[in-house]
């Protein structure tokens, strides 16, 4: 194997995790209560800001910016449930697009009013430089956000499955009237994984800003990329969203590589419809 | 009687209106670009509102219909709008196609695949050199004839939107009273009742989804007429199928005249934002927009139409946030 092509996987793998960590927030929503978040994208997008506010009036890097974003969005994502999603995960699905499309506007376009349509970037030595291993060259801050979002979409995956407070979650999506008779109460529960999604999407966020350009409408473009990523993994699956977002990682890189930049987004749809015609439930979901 | 003339009153309005707002083109426009919407959103409405399938892959059609009326222009020299019928047929076709495997999908789970198609063609069209790549085809500058259908100003536009709206709510309005109409509710509410009781919702799902798109490639057509100009964005962009979702939504999806109040209130807030503000400005217009459309979804889930219609029995009230069949409930 060519040193090139290995290079092209080792970051290809790096995007990968990162996307896997900023999908992992929207499928466990999905998952949950099935409702998809069509803000999914903005609440990076805030994210990729709290770091940016964080360097310029602290000077700080990801070492502050990531608790202080997982915060500030675990506070948006809940303050969102509460005053609109618990009311409409009741009505029509078409109700639910519409209220969480319309968040999606309300934030881009408050971050646009706010912080102007200009392109923002952190500047590159925030993190580190990058520097070579084994041959291979590595950008510090994609090194950074592929590791943390490795160990958080793993601690997002424990905790769901090994803690009582995961449980109770779990028992509320799949039957919300017995979780209620067994004395957990659904709206808290739900609050809870709005909470958690939100704060681990904030943690993306925060990482992502270390290497990538912040603006306003950064978040359509991410969203689709999750939607891609939660589709193929399974809705509702972390572990799916990690095996889906390295893979898809893997293949824009190297589709890219081969290809050509213009074709990789070809690729990557393509399996999106594969994906979704021949295998709805994705690689690890359930129907 | 009362409602005889009320309904007198909106036709002269809807007539008359080019010709009040004769000194303003800035409104003469708006207006044209009210009904351009209200077709789009009626289009969508045939297989998002009454057959409850909620495709926010619209585009694709919209985008094939302005597509064919520019590349008739481009490679044949034919006036734009005999491209139409055109990108009616090859949208027909297509939506048999896309039709059969999505449509097997319910839910959020056709959603996603209708983005995904919409998604995969907005990438694959800037590939293409034919296609104009991604800086677009512009129709003709200067009009050769009539036919071009290229005037300065919006009047024409107006009176030709408004005949082709008021055929389009015409053929929904058929649908509506007609048994098709009845199964398409049928399947909207409960497909697998729908199902027992004998309904072929699969081959129904499908002529609604072929309809609708047709109907759709008329607007993308029609749009390309009067704007002259498309490119992947303008054409396949997601907020295209969006925004006529939302309009839809707005108003009342499932409702004939729904899309049209949707796009009579979201429009011109659009508008003011593009014309009088700009700049900065711009952003606190979408501001207002998106804190409409939750205000709307959070207090009339079926849409600001739901208002007039006399008070419904509400279904019990589900535990509380019960996610059981969400994606399925409708209200009725």
């Amino acid at each position: 194997m060519s040193n090139t092509l290995l290079q092209v996987i080792v970051s290809g793998l790096l995007l990968g995790a990162v996307y896997a960590l900023f999908s992992s927030g929207l499928t466990l929503i999905w998952g949950m209560m099935n409702v998809v978040n069509f803000a999914h994208g903005e609440f990076v997008m805030l994210a990729m800001y709290v770091a940016f506010m964080v360097y310029t009036s602290l000077g700080l890097g990801p070492a502050a910016s990531v608790p202080i974003a997982a915060m500030a969005l675990a506070a948006v994502g809940m303050a969102s449930y509460f005053l609109l999603v618990r009311h409409i995960m009741k009505g029509p699905m078409l109700a639910q697009i519409l209220g969480t499309f319309g968040l999606s506007l309300f934030l881009r376009y408050s971050a646009f009013w706010w912080f102007g349509s200009d392109f923002r970037t952190l500047p590159d030595t925030l993190v580190g430089s990058p520097f070579q291993f084994a041959g291979l060259r590595l950008d510090a801050p994609r090194l950074l956000a592929g590791v943390v979002a490795l160990f958080v979409t793993l601690g997002l995956h424990l905790i769901l499955t090994r803690t009582s407070l995961g449980s109770r979650m779990l028992a509320v999506s799949e039957d919300a009237t017995a979780a209620q008779l067994m004395g957990i109460r659904p709206e808290r529960m739900q609050a809870a994984a709005w909470g958690l999604a939100a704060g681990a999407t904030g943690i993306a966020g925060a990482l992502i800003a270390t290497f990538f350009y912040t603006s306003p409408t950064v978040g359509e473009t991410l969203a689709i990329v999750a939607f891609v990523t939660v589709s193929l993994g399974g809705f509702g699956s972390v572990p799916g969203a990690l095996v889906a977002g390295l893979l898809i990682g893997l293949v824009e890189s190297v589709s890219a590589y081969k290809l050509g930049p213009v074709y990789k987004d070809v690729v990557v749809y393509s399996l999106f419809v594969l994906v979704l015609w021949c295998r709805p439930q994705g690689l690890m979901g359930k129907m | 009687m009362q409602h005889r003339f009320f309904w007198i009153a909106v036709g002269v309005l809807a007539l008359a209106y080019p010709i009040l707002t004769m000194p303003f083109p800035v409104y003469q426009r708006l207006g044209a670009l009210v009904l351009l919407a209200a077709i789009g959103a009626s289009a969508w409405n045939v297989v998002g509102g009454y057959a409850g399938q909620v495709s926010v892959g619209h585009a694709i059609f919209f985008g094939i219909g302005a597509y064919s009326a520019v590349l008739g222009y481009h490679y044949l020299g034919l006036p734009p709008i005999l491209g139409v019928p055109l990108g009616m047929i090859v949208c027909i076709a297509i939506a048999a196609v896309i039709g059969v495997p999505t449509l097997k999908l319910s839910g959020h789970y056709f959603s996603m695949a209708t983005i995904a198609v919409a998604e995969l063609v907005r990438v694959l069209v800037p590939t293409f050199d034919s296609l104009g790549g991604a800086q677009g085809l512009s129709g003709p500058t200067l009009p050769r004839t009539v036919l071009d259908l290229s005037f300065t100003s919006a009047m024409p536009y107006y009176y030709l939107f408004l005949t082709v709206l008021v055929a389009i709510l015409f053929v929904t309005w058929r649908i509506e009273n007609s048994r098709m109409g009845f199964y398409l509710r049928a399947i909207k509410d409960s497909e697998r009742a729908a199902r027992s009781l004998g309904v072929e919702a699969g081959r129904y799902k499908l002529y609604a989804y072929m309809l609708s798109a047709a109907m759709t490639a008329m607007a993308g057509g029609l749009y390309l007429t009067m704007i002259g100009f498309v490119d992947p964005e303008s054409g396949f962009g997601i907020l295209i199928s969006v925004k006529m979702l939302i309009m839809a939504a707005l108003g009342g999806a499932g409702v004939l005249f729904g899309p049209l109040v949707g796009a009579l209130i979201l429009v011109p807030l659009e508008e003011i934002s593009n014309s009088l503000l700009g700049g900065k400005g711009a952003g606190i217009t979408y501001v207002v927009y998106g804190a409409i459309i939750i205000i709307i979804a959070r207090f009339l889930p079926n849409g600001l139409l739901a208002l007039l219609k006399p008070t419904q029995v509400k279904p019990a009230d589900a535990p509380n946030g019960s996610p059981v069949g969400a994606g399925e409930k409708h209200a009725a």
